[in-house]
Protein backbone atom coordinates (compact mmCIF):
# COMPACT_ATOMS: atom_id res chain seq x y z
CA UNK A 1 0.00 0.00 0.00
CA UNK A 2 1.33 3.14 -0.79
CA UNK A 3 2.32 5.61 1.83
CA UNK A 4 0.72 8.76 0.34
CA UNK A 5 -2.07 8.16 -2.48
CA UNK A 6 -2.93 11.49 -4.02
CA UNK A 7 -5.49 11.47 -6.89
CA UNK A 8 -6.49 14.24 -9.26
CA UNK A 9 -6.31 17.27 -6.27
CA UNK A 10 -7.46 19.93 -7.42
CA UNK A 11 -7.39 23.69 -5.56
CA UNK A 12 -8.02 27.02 -6.13
CA UNK A 13 -7.55 30.10 -3.96
CA UNK A 14 -9.86 33.07 -6.32
CA UNK A 15 -8.45 33.20 -9.27
CA UNK A 16 -5.85 31.40 -8.57
CA UNK A 17 -5.51 27.82 -9.55
CA UNK A 18 -3.11 26.87 -6.76
CA UNK A 19 -3.46 22.78 -8.02
CA UNK A 20 -3.98 21.41 -10.80
CA UNK A 21 -5.33 17.95 -11.02
CA UNK A 22 -1.88 16.52 -9.28
CA UNK A 23 -1.51 12.96 -9.27
CA UNK A 24 1.11 11.26 -6.66
CA UNK A 25 2.24 8.03 -4.89
CA UNK A 26 4.66 7.74 -2.62
CA UNK A 27 5.82 4.69 -2.08
CA UNK A 28 6.30 2.96 1.61
CA UNK A 29 10.06 3.99 2.71
CA UNK A 30 10.86 6.21 0.27
CA UNK A 31 12.70 9.31 1.03
CA UNK A 32 10.60 11.54 -1.37
CA UNK A 33 11.49 15.21 -2.94
CA UNK A 34 8.65 17.84 -3.51
CA UNK A 35 10.32 20.28 -5.38
CA UNK A 36 9.80 23.52 -7.22
CA UNK A 37 9.74 27.08 -7.41
CA UNK A 38 7.80 29.60 -4.44
CA UNK A 39 4.38 29.81 -5.07
CA UNK A 40 4.67 26.03 -7.09
CA UNK A 41 2.06 24.46 -4.78
CA UNK A 42 3.80 22.33 -2.72
CA UNK A 43 2.70 24.05 0.82
CA UNK A 44 -0.99 24.03 -0.42
CA UNK A 45 -0.39 20.05 -1.46
CA UNK A 46 0.99 19.33 2.34
CA UNK A 47 -1.33 21.50 3.75
CA UNK A 48 -4.30 19.31 1.66
CA UNK A 49 -1.87 15.89 2.70
CA UNK A 50 -2.14 17.34 6.43
CA UNK A 51 -5.62 18.43 6.46
CA UNK A 52 -4.84 22.17 7.27
CA UNK A 53 -6.96 22.51 3.59
CA UNK A 54 -9.16 21.05 1.62
CA UNK A 55 -8.91 19.76 -1.89
CA UNK A 56 -11.52 21.29 -4.34
CA UNK A 57 -11.27 18.35 -5.91
CA UNK A 58 -9.33 14.95 -6.00
CA UNK A 59 -8.82 12.90 -2.78
CA UNK A 60 -5.32 11.80 -0.62
CA UNK A 61 -5.20 8.89 0.91
CA UNK A 62 -2.43 8.47 3.50
CA UNK A 63 -1.46 4.42 4.27
CA UNK A 64 -4.91 4.02 2.91
CA UNK A 65 -6.84 6.65 4.90
CA UNK A 66 -8.87 9.42 2.84
CA UNK A 67 -8.13 12.53 5.05
CA UNK A 68 -11.15 13.96 4.93
CA UNK A 69 -13.37 10.69 5.50
CA UNK A 70 -10.86 8.69 7.96
CA UNK A 71 -9.60 11.82 9.10
CA UNK A 72 -8.46 10.60 12.64
CA UNK A 73 -6.63 7.25 10.92
CA UNK A 74 -4.91 9.69 8.56
CA UNK A 75 -3.66 12.02 11.03
CA UNK A 76 -2.08 9.54 13.05
CA UNK A 77 -0.16 8.07 10.33
CA UNK A 78 1.40 10.96 9.61
CA UNK A 79 3.63 13.73 11.46
CA UNK A 80 4.21 16.86 9.91
CA UNK A 81 6.94 19.68 10.12
CA UNK A 82 5.10 23.09 9.49
CA UNK A 83 7.15 25.61 7.17
CA UNK A 84 6.19 28.79 9.31
CA UNK A 85 8.16 28.99 13.05
CA UNK A 86 5.38 28.81 15.67
CA UNK A 87 4.90 27.77 19.04
CA UNK A 88 3.12 28.45 21.84
CA UNK A 89 4.55 30.91 24.19
CA UNK A 90 2.86 29.48 27.72
CA UNK A 91 4.68 26.23 27.73
CA UNK A 92 7.91 24.88 28.39
CA UNK A 93 9.73 22.39 25.57
CA UNK A 94 8.95 19.59 27.58
CA UNK A 95 5.37 20.83 28.36
CA UNK A 96 4.78 21.20 24.49
CA UNK A 97 5.65 17.46 23.45
CA UNK A 98 3.92 15.47 26.10
CA UNK A 99 0.60 17.71 24.95
CA UNK A 100 1.62 16.68 21.35
CA UNK A 101 1.16 13.23 22.44
CA UNK A 102 -1.86 13.74 24.18
CA UNK A 103 -3.41 15.12 21.32
CA UNK A 104 -2.53 12.19 19.20
CA UNK A 105 -3.87 10.14 22.50
CA UNK A 106 -0.34 8.93 24.09
CA UNK A 107 0.16 9.40 27.54
CA UNK A 108 3.43 8.15 29.13
CA UNK A 109 5.54 8.48 26.29
CA UNK A 110 8.91 10.30 28.31
CA UNK A 111 11.12 7.48 26.98
CA UNK A 112 10.81 8.65 23.54
CA UNK A 113 10.14 12.12 24.06
CA UNK A 114 13.57 12.03 25.45
CA UNK A 115 14.83 10.04 23.23
CA UNK A 116 13.78 12.61 20.36
CA UNK A 117 15.43 15.46 22.96
CA UNK A 118 18.43 13.77 22.42
CA UNK A 119 18.63 13.12 19.13
CA UNK A 120 17.46 16.75 17.82
CA UNK A 121 20.13 18.06 21.08
CA UNK A 122 16.81 19.79 23.41
CA UNK A 123 17.69 17.69 26.38
CA UNK A 124 19.65 20.84 28.17
CA UNK A 125 16.58 22.77 26.97
CA UNK A 126 13.87 20.58 28.09
CA UNK A 127 12.64 22.78 30.87
CA UNK A 128 13.07 25.86 29.04
CA UNK A 129 9.95 28.08 27.96
CA UNK A 130 9.74 28.05 24.46
CA UNK A 131 9.17 32.22 24.17
CA UNK A 132 13.54 32.12 25.63
CA UNK A 133 14.53 29.46 22.71
CA UNK A 134 16.73 31.09 19.82
CA UNK A 135 15.11 30.29 16.37
CA UNK A 136 16.93 27.14 15.62
CA UNK A 137 16.09 25.60 18.99
CA UNK A 138 12.21 26.73 17.98
CA UNK A 139 12.77 24.50 14.89
CA UNK A 140 14.68 21.62 16.64
CA UNK A 141 11.16 21.73 18.84
CA UNK A 142 8.56 21.87 15.45
CA UNK A 143 10.51 18.67 14.35
CA UNK A 144 10.14 17.01 17.77
CA UNK A 145 6.68 17.56 17.86
CA UNK A 146 6.25 15.88 14.57
CA UNK A 147 7.49 12.84 15.89
CA UNK A 148 5.95 12.63 18.99
CA UNK A 149 3.73 10.06 17.71
CA UNK A 150 6.43 7.64 15.50
CA UNK A 151 4.13 8.89 12.56
CA UNK A 152 5.09 5.64 9.71
CA UNK A 153 4.77 9.12 7.40
CA UNK A 154 7.03 12.11 7.80
CA UNK A 155 6.28 15.14 5.96
CA UNK A 156 8.59 18.41 6.30
CA UNK A 157 7.83 21.31 4.70
CA UNK A 158 11.74 23.59 3.96
CA UNK A 159 12.97 22.16 7.40
CA UNK A 160 16.40 23.67 6.97
CA UNK A 161 15.59 27.28 6.18
CA UNK A 162 17.22 29.66 7.81
CA UNK A 163 19.13 26.96 9.70
CA UNK A 164 22.63 26.65 10.33
CA UNK A 165 25.26 23.25 9.71
CA UNK A 166 25.17 21.93 12.63
CA UNK A 167 21.08 21.78 12.91
CA UNK A 168 20.54 20.62 9.40
CA UNK A 169 23.48 17.84 10.24
CA UNK A 170 21.79 17.09 13.04
CA UNK A 171 18.13 16.53 11.62
CA UNK A 172 19.30 14.77 8.61
CA UNK A 173 21.24 12.38 10.45
CA UNK A 174 18.07 11.43 12.72
CA UNK A 175 15.41 11.68 10.01
CA UNK A 176 17.98 9.47 7.73
CA UNK A 177 17.48 7.18 10.83
CA UNK A 178 14.09 6.96 11.18
CA UNK A 179 14.00 6.46 7.00
CA UNK A 180 16.41 3.46 7.42
CA UNK A 181 14.27 2.17 10.20
CA UNK A 182 10.88 2.21 7.55
CA UNK A 183 9.59 5.62 7.78
CA UNK A 184 8.05 7.49 5.22
CA UNK A 185 9.63 10.60 4.84
CA UNK A 186 8.71 13.53 2.38
CA UNK A 187 10.57 16.80 2.35
CA UNK A 188 9.96 20.25 0.51
CA UNK A 189 13.40 22.48 0.03
CA UNK A 190 15.05 24.83 -1.98
CA UNK A 191 18.36 23.17 -1.07
CA UNK A 192 18.63 21.06 -4.25
CA UNK A 193 22.04 19.69 -3.03
CA UNK A 194 20.12 18.52 0.10
CA UNK A 195 17.46 16.67 -2.08
CA UNK A 196 19.78 15.80 -4.16
CA UNK A 197 21.98 13.88 -1.45
CA UNK A 198 18.43 12.94 0.61
CA UNK A 199 15.90 11.71 -1.89
CA UNK A 200 15.58 8.66 -3.98
CA UNK A 201 12.93 9.79 -5.93
CA UNK A 202 11.92 13.42 -6.38
CA UNK A 203 8.65 15.15 -8.05
CA UNK A 204 8.91 19.19 -9.52
CA UNK A 205 6.46 21.17 -9.24
CA UNK A 206 5.18 24.14 -11.33
CA UNK A 207 2.03 26.27 -10.97
CA UNK A 208 0.05 23.62 -9.26
CA UNK A 209 1.05 20.72 -11.82
CA UNK A 210 3.85 18.05 -11.43
CA UNK A 211 6.07 18.97 -14.47
CA UNK A 212 8.62 15.89 -13.54
CA UNK A 213 8.27 12.92 -11.69
CA UNK A 214 11.33 10.37 -11.59
CA UNK A 215 14.25 8.81 -9.40
CA UNK A 216 16.63 11.32 -8.28
CA UNK A 217 19.15 9.18 -10.91
CA UNK A 218 17.21 9.11 -13.68
CA UNK A 219 16.79 12.60 -13.22
CA UNK A 220 20.05 13.39 -12.99
CA UNK A 221 20.31 11.32 -16.16
CA UNK A 222 19.03 13.66 -18.10
CA UNK A 223 21.55 16.50 -18.51
CA UNK A 224 24.35 13.56 -19.20
CA UNK A 225 27.91 13.85 -17.90
CA UNK A 226 29.40 16.79 -17.20
CA UNK A 227 29.49 20.64 -18.54
CA UNK A 228 32.72 22.40 -19.65
CA UNK A 229 31.77 26.02 -19.30
CA UNK A 230 34.56 28.07 -21.94
CA UNK A 231 35.07 31.80 -22.27
CA UNK A 232 36.69 32.80 -25.00
CA UNK A 233 39.19 35.93 -25.18
CA UNK A 234 37.77 37.00 -28.62
CA UNK A 235 35.86 35.49 -31.36
CA UNK A 236 32.56 32.99 -30.95
CA UNK A 237 32.45 29.40 -30.43
CA UNK A 238 33.25 27.10 -34.06
CA UNK A 239 30.54 26.23 -35.49
CA UNK A 240 31.57 22.51 -35.49
CA UNK A 241 30.85 22.81 -31.65
CA UNK A 242 27.31 24.04 -31.70
CA UNK A 243 25.95 20.82 -31.44
CA UNK A 244 27.48 20.24 -27.79
CA UNK A 245 25.97 23.53 -26.79
CA UNK A 246 24.58 23.48 -23.45
CA UNK A 247 20.70 25.33 -23.33
CA UNK A 248 20.07 24.71 -19.52
CA UNK A 249 21.60 28.04 -19.15
CA UNK A 250 21.14 31.19 -20.55
CA UNK A 251 24.11 33.53 -19.97
CA UNK A 252 24.07 37.05 -20.88
CA UNK A 253 28.12 37.03 -21.30
CA UNK A 254 28.14 36.33 -24.81
CA UNK A 255 31.90 35.22 -25.12
CA UNK A 256 30.96 32.08 -22.21
CA UNK A 257 29.37 28.89 -24.07
CA UNK A 258 28.52 25.80 -22.00
CA UNK A 259 29.06 22.20 -23.59
CA UNK A 260 27.73 19.30 -23.06
CA UNK A 261 30.88 16.45 -22.24
CA UNK A 262 29.55 12.87 -21.85
CA UNK A 263 33.23 11.98 -21.38
CA UNK A 264 36.29 13.61 -20.16
CA UNK A 265 38.47 12.62 -23.20
CA UNK A 266 36.31 14.37 -24.97
CA UNK A 267 37.68 17.92 -23.92
CA UNK A 268 40.90 17.34 -25.33
CA UNK A 269 38.89 17.36 -28.90
CA UNK A 270 37.29 20.64 -28.01
CA UNK A 271 40.34 22.62 -26.85
CA UNK A 272 41.75 21.34 -30.13
CA UNK A 273 39.33 22.60 -32.32
CA UNK A 274 39.08 26.00 -30.52
CA UNK A 275 43.00 25.69 -30.85
CA UNK A 276 42.72 24.90 -34.42
CA UNK A 277 40.12 27.93 -35.08
CA UNK A 278 42.44 30.37 -34.11
CA UNK A 279 40.96 31.22 -30.61
CA UNK A 280 42.31 31.68 -27.21
CA UNK A 281 40.58 30.72 -24.11
CA UNK A 282 40.30 32.83 -20.99
CA UNK A 283 38.82 30.70 -18.49
CA UNK A 284 38.03 26.56 -18.48
CA UNK A 285 35.81 25.09 -15.71
CA UNK A 286 34.41 21.69 -16.13
CA UNK A 287 30.99 21.24 -13.78
CA UNK A 288 29.38 18.08 -12.71
CA UNK A 289 25.88 18.49 -13.68
CA UNK A 290 23.77 18.43 -10.53
CA UNK A 291 20.23 18.35 -9.69
CA UNK A 292 19.68 22.21 -9.60
CA UNK A 293 20.75 22.00 -13.54
CA UNK A 294 17.86 19.47 -14.19
CA UNK A 295 15.56 21.82 -11.71
CA UNK A 296 16.94 24.87 -14.33
CA UNK A 297 15.79 22.46 -17.32
CA UNK A 298 12.64 21.61 -16.59
CA UNK A 299 11.64 24.90 -14.92
CA UNK A 300 12.35 26.75 -18.14
CA UNK A 301 15.19 28.73 -17.34
CA UNK A 302 16.54 31.12 -15.02
CA UNK A 303 13.79 33.45 -14.18
CA UNK B 1 -10.24 10.52 25.64
CA UNK B 2 -6.68 11.00 26.14
CA UNK B 3 -6.65 13.85 23.40
CA UNK B 4 -10.00 15.71 25.09
CA UNK B 5 -8.35 15.29 28.51
CA UNK B 6 -4.94 17.02 26.96
CA UNK B 7 -6.69 19.47 25.32
CA UNK B 8 -8.56 20.55 28.49
CA UNK B 9 -5.16 19.98 30.75
CA UNK B 10 -3.80 22.41 28.10
CA UNK B 11 -6.63 24.94 27.95
CA UNK B 12 -6.10 24.87 32.19
CA UNK B 13 -2.98 25.55 32.44
CA UNK B 14 -2.73 28.28 29.85
CA UNK B 15 -5.02 30.38 32.00
CA UNK B 16 -3.55 28.90 35.49
CA UNK B 17 -0.05 30.39 34.43
CA UNK B 18 -1.15 33.66 33.81
CA UNK B 19 -3.68 33.92 37.30
CA UNK B 20 -2.99 37.18 37.83
CA UNK B 21 -4.63 38.35 34.45
CA UNK B 22 -7.27 35.49 34.05
CA UNK B 23 -8.53 35.23 38.09
CA UNK B 24 -7.84 37.75 40.28
CA UNK B 25 -8.06 40.94 37.82
CA UNK B 26 -11.83 39.79 37.61
CA UNK B 27 -12.63 39.10 40.89
CA UNK B 28 -11.22 42.69 41.76
CA UNK B 29 -12.81 44.33 39.28
CA UNK B 30 -16.41 42.45 40.58
CA UNK B 31 -15.12 43.75 44.39
CA UNK B 32 -15.01 47.18 42.95
CA UNK B 33 -18.38 47.22 41.44
CA UNK B 34 -20.44 45.80 45.07
CA UNK B 35 -17.68 48.11 47.32
CA UNK B 36 -19.34 51.31 45.00
CA UNK B 37 -22.61 50.21 43.26
CA UNK B 38 -23.45 48.87 47.13
CA UNK B 39 -22.27 51.82 48.85
CA UNK B 40 -24.47 54.19 46.94
CA UNK B 41 -27.55 52.30 46.72
CA UNK B 42 -28.03 50.41 49.62
CA UNK B 43 -30.47 52.77 51.06
CA UNK B 44 -32.24 53.58 48.12
CA UNK B 45 -33.19 50.63 46.39
CA UNK B 46 -34.75 47.45 47.49
CA UNK B 47 -35.39 45.12 44.31
CA UNK B 48 -36.98 42.13 46.45
CA UNK B 49 -39.44 42.52 49.45
CA UNK B 50 -36.79 42.15 52.36
CA UNK B 51 -33.29 41.41 50.09
CA UNK B 52 -30.98 44.48 50.79
CA UNK B 53 -29.27 45.93 47.48
CA UNK B 54 -26.04 44.59 48.29
CA UNK B 55 -27.66 40.92 49.09
CA UNK B 56 -29.41 41.45 45.46
CA UNK B 57 -26.22 42.57 43.60
CA UNK B 58 -23.96 39.46 44.84
CA UNK B 59 -25.60 36.67 42.69
CA UNK B 60 -25.85 39.01 39.84
CA UNK B 61 -22.07 40.19 40.01
CA UNK B 62 -21.17 36.52 40.79
CA UNK B 63 -23.04 35.40 37.43
CA UNK B 64 -21.71 38.41 35.29
CA UNK B 65 -18.35 37.09 36.24
CA UNK B 66 -18.86 33.52 35.50
CA UNK B 67 -20.33 34.58 32.41
CA UNK B 68 -17.72 37.27 30.87
CA UNK B 69 -14.73 34.87 32.11
CA UNK B 70 -16.07 32.18 30.41
CA UNK B 71 -16.62 34.18 27.36
CA UNK B 72 -12.52 35.22 27.79
CA UNK B 73 -11.39 32.06 28.29
CA UNK B 74 -12.39 30.31 24.87
CA UNK B 75 -12.54 32.76 22.58
CA UNK B 76 -8.57 34.72 23.59
CA UNK B 77 -7.21 31.39 23.80
CA UNK B 78 -8.46 30.54 20.30
CA UNK B 79 -7.50 34.04 18.82
CA UNK B 80 -4.17 33.95 19.79
CA UNK B 81 -3.50 30.06 19.15
CA UNK B 82 -4.90 31.74 15.28
CA UNK B 83 -2.55 34.69 15.19
CA UNK B 84 0.45 33.03 16.53
CA UNK B 85 -0.44 30.00 14.52
CA UNK B 86 0.18 27.35 16.97
CA UNK B 87 -3.57 26.42 16.21
CA UNK B 88 -2.21 24.17 13.84
CA UNK B 89 -0.66 21.63 16.70
CA UNK B 90 -4.09 20.70 17.32
CA UNK B 91 -5.55 21.12 13.64
CA UNK B 92 -2.89 18.49 12.96
CA UNK B 93 -3.96 15.87 15.82
CA UNK B 94 -6.58 13.12 15.24
CA UNK B 95 -8.88 15.02 17.82
CA UNK B 96 -12.57 15.42 16.51
CA UNK B 97 -14.60 18.64 16.58
CA UNK B 98 -16.50 17.29 19.61
CA UNK B 99 -13.33 16.82 21.37
CA UNK B 100 -12.25 20.17 20.11
CA UNK B 101 -16.13 21.82 21.27
CA UNK B 102 -15.61 20.00 24.70
CA UNK B 103 -12.33 20.97 25.88
CA UNK B 104 -12.22 24.23 25.12
CA UNK B 105 -16.00 24.76 26.56
CA UNK B 106 -15.49 22.86 29.58
CA UNK B 107 -11.97 24.71 30.33
CA UNK B 108 -13.78 28.28 29.77
CA UNK B 109 -16.99 26.80 32.43
CA UNK B 110 -13.92 25.88 34.81
CA UNK B 111 -12.34 29.52 34.80
CA UNK B 112 -15.90 30.95 34.63
CA UNK B 113 -16.48 28.99 37.92
CA UNK B 114 -13.28 29.94 39.87
CA UNK B 115 -13.36 33.61 39.14
CA UNK B 116 -17.01 33.11 40.11
CA UNK B 117 -16.44 31.23 43.26
CA UNK B 118 -13.80 34.04 44.09
CA UNK B 119 -16.08 36.67 44.18
CA UNK B 120 -19.05 35.28 45.95
CA UNK B 121 -16.47 33.68 48.80
CA UNK B 122 -15.15 37.62 49.23
CA UNK B 123 -18.47 39.35 49.51
CA UNK B 124 -19.90 36.91 51.47
CA UNK B 125 -17.38 39.52 54.15
CA UNK B 126 -19.66 42.33 52.89
CA UNK B 127 -23.11 40.52 52.41
CA UNK B 128 -25.71 38.33 54.34
CA UNK B 129 -26.52 35.65 51.16
CA UNK B 130 -29.11 33.29 51.29
CA UNK B 131 -28.90 29.95 49.22
CA UNK B 132 -32.67 29.36 49.36
CA UNK B 133 -32.30 26.80 45.84
CA UNK B 134 -28.55 25.78 45.77
CA UNK B 135 -29.62 23.21 42.51
CA UNK B 136 -30.81 25.84 40.86
CA UNK B 137 -27.67 27.98 41.22
CA UNK B 138 -25.46 25.06 40.14
CA UNK B 139 -27.68 24.45 37.32
CA UNK B 140 -27.67 28.08 35.67
CA UNK B 141 -24.10 28.67 36.84
CA UNK B 142 -23.74 25.14 34.47
CA UNK B 143 -25.60 26.51 31.66
CA UNK B 144 -24.65 30.15 31.77
CA UNK B 145 -20.84 29.43 31.84
CA UNK B 146 -21.37 26.82 28.89
CA UNK B 147 -23.51 29.16 26.55
CA UNK B 148 -20.44 31.92 27.16
CA UNK B 149 -17.63 29.43 26.96
CA UNK B 150 -19.62 28.66 23.49
CA UNK B 151 -19.96 31.79 22.14
CA UNK B 152 -16.35 32.93 23.13
CA UNK B 153 -15.21 29.37 20.51
CA UNK B 154 -18.03 30.84 18.03
CA UNK B 155 -16.48 34.62 18.38
CA UNK B 156 -12.51 33.24 18.14
CA UNK B 157 -13.57 31.18 15.29
CA UNK B 158 -15.07 33.83 13.57
CA UNK B 159 -12.34 36.31 14.48
CA UNK B 160 -9.25 36.81 12.07
CA UNK B 161 -8.07 40.44 14.25
CA UNK B 162 -7.80 40.99 18.20
CA UNK B 163 -10.49 44.44 17.18
CA UNK B 164 -12.53 41.96 15.94
CA UNK B 165 -12.90 39.32 18.57
CA UNK B 166 -13.32 42.71 21.03
CA UNK B 167 -15.57 44.37 19.20
CA UNK B 168 -17.46 40.93 19.80
CA UNK B 169 -16.77 41.74 23.17
CA UNK B 170 -17.95 45.00 24.07
CA UNK B 171 -20.79 45.55 21.95
CA UNK B 172 -22.19 42.32 22.47
CA UNK B 173 -21.03 40.40 25.79
CA UNK B 174 -20.66 43.09 27.84
CA UNK B 175 -23.95 45.30 26.78
CA UNK B 176 -26.19 41.97 26.93
CA UNK B 177 -24.86 41.18 30.59
CA UNK B 178 -24.98 44.75 31.77
CA UNK B 179 -28.69 45.23 30.44
CA UNK B 180 -30.00 41.62 31.94
CA UNK B 181 -30.35 42.82 34.79
CA UNK B 182 -27.03 42.21 37.20
CA UNK B 183 -27.25 45.98 38.52
CA UNK B 184 -31.11 46.28 38.80
CA UNK B 185 -34.79 44.22 38.61
CA UNK B 186 -36.00 44.28 35.29
CA UNK B 187 -39.64 44.89 36.87
CA UNK B 188 -38.13 48.47 37.78
CA UNK B 189 -37.94 49.07 33.96
CA UNK B 190 -40.73 50.81 31.64
CA UNK B 191 -42.33 48.59 29.90
CA UNK B 192 -40.61 48.62 26.77
CA UNK B 193 -37.12 48.24 27.93
CA UNK B 194 -38.87 45.19 30.02
CA UNK B 195 -40.06 44.12 27.36
CA UNK B 196 -36.50 44.68 25.31
CA UNK B 197 -34.45 42.49 28.22
CA UNK B 198 -37.60 39.69 27.67
CA UNK B 199 -35.67 38.87 24.53
CA UNK B 200 -32.32 39.14 25.71
CA UNK B 201 -31.05 35.35 26.79
CA UNK B 202 -28.50 36.54 29.48
CA UNK B 203 -31.54 37.88 31.31
CA UNK B 204 -32.58 34.58 31.83
CA UNK B 205 -29.55 33.12 32.87
CA UNK B 206 -28.95 35.97 35.77
CA UNK B 207 -32.69 35.85 36.86
CA UNK B 208 -32.63 31.81 36.81
CA UNK B 209 -29.35 32.15 38.90
CA UNK B 210 -30.98 34.63 41.43
CA UNK B 211 -33.27 32.69 42.12
CA UNK B 212 -31.95 29.97 43.26
CA UNK B 213 -30.52 32.55 46.37
CA UNK B 214 -33.65 34.55 47.24
CA UNK B 215 -36.37 32.08 45.77
CA UNK B 216 -37.55 35.55 44.23
CA UNK B 217 -37.06 36.22 40.58
CA UNK B 218 -38.70 38.74 37.46
CA UNK B 219 -40.36 35.37 36.03
CA UNK B 220 -40.92 32.07 36.25
CA UNK B 221 -37.45 29.58 37.10
CA UNK B 222 -38.10 26.51 34.95
CA UNK B 223 -39.32 29.27 32.33
CA UNK B 224 -35.78 30.50 32.10
CA UNK B 225 -34.22 27.28 32.30
CA UNK B 226 -35.88 26.21 29.31
CA UNK B 227 -34.85 29.37 27.41
CA UNK B 228 -31.26 28.85 28.53
CA UNK B 229 -31.21 25.55 27.72
CA UNK B 230 -32.49 25.86 24.21
CA UNK B 231 -29.63 29.26 23.58
CA UNK B 232 -27.28 26.44 24.73
CA UNK B 233 -28.54 23.66 22.08
CA UNK B 234 -28.65 26.70 19.25
CA UNK B 235 -25.13 28.41 20.13
CA UNK B 236 -23.41 24.57 20.51
CA UNK B 237 -24.91 23.46 17.50
CA UNK B 238 -23.35 26.45 16.02
CA UNK B 239 -20.26 25.76 16.97
CA UNK B 240 -19.80 22.28 16.52
CA UNK B 241 -21.18 22.99 12.86
CA UNK B 242 -18.16 25.41 12.55
CA UNK B 243 -15.54 23.57 13.99
CA UNK B 244 -16.62 20.24 12.26
CA UNK B 245 -16.43 21.76 8.79
CA UNK B 246 -12.90 23.97 9.71
CA UNK B 247 -14.94 26.88 9.06
CA UNK B 248 -11.82 29.89 8.81
CA UNK B 249 -9.64 26.93 10.27
CA UNK B 250 -8.85 24.88 7.23
CA UNK B 251 -8.81 26.19 3.99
Amino acid sequence: MAAIRIDQVRKRFGALQALDSVSLEIANGEFFGLLGPNGAGKTTLISIIAGLARADQGSVRILGHDVVTDFRAARRSIGVVPQELVFDPFFTVRETLRMQSGYFGISGNDAWIDEILHELGLTAKADTNMRALSGGMKRRVLVAQALVHKPPVIMLDEPTAGVDVELRQTLWRFIGRLNREGHTVVLTTHYLEEAQALCSRIAMLKTGAVVALDSTAALLKRISGSQLVVRLTTGSLPASLHHLLSHTEASSDTRQYTLRVNHHDEVEQILAQIRHAGLAIEDLRLHQADLEDVFIQIMGGRQ
Amino acid sequence: MTGFRTLLYKELLRFWKVATQTLTAPIVTAMLYLLIFGHVLEDHVQPFPGVAYTAFLVPGLVMMSVLQNAFANSSSSLIQSKITGNLVFILLTPLSHWEMFSAYVLAAMIRGFLVGLGVMLITLLFAKLSFVEPLWIVLFALLGAAILGTMGLIAGIWAEKFDQLAAFQNFLIVPATFLAGVFYSVHSLPPFWLAVSHANPFFYMIDGFRYGFFGYSDVAPLTSLYVVLLFFLVLSSIAVTLLKRGYKLRH
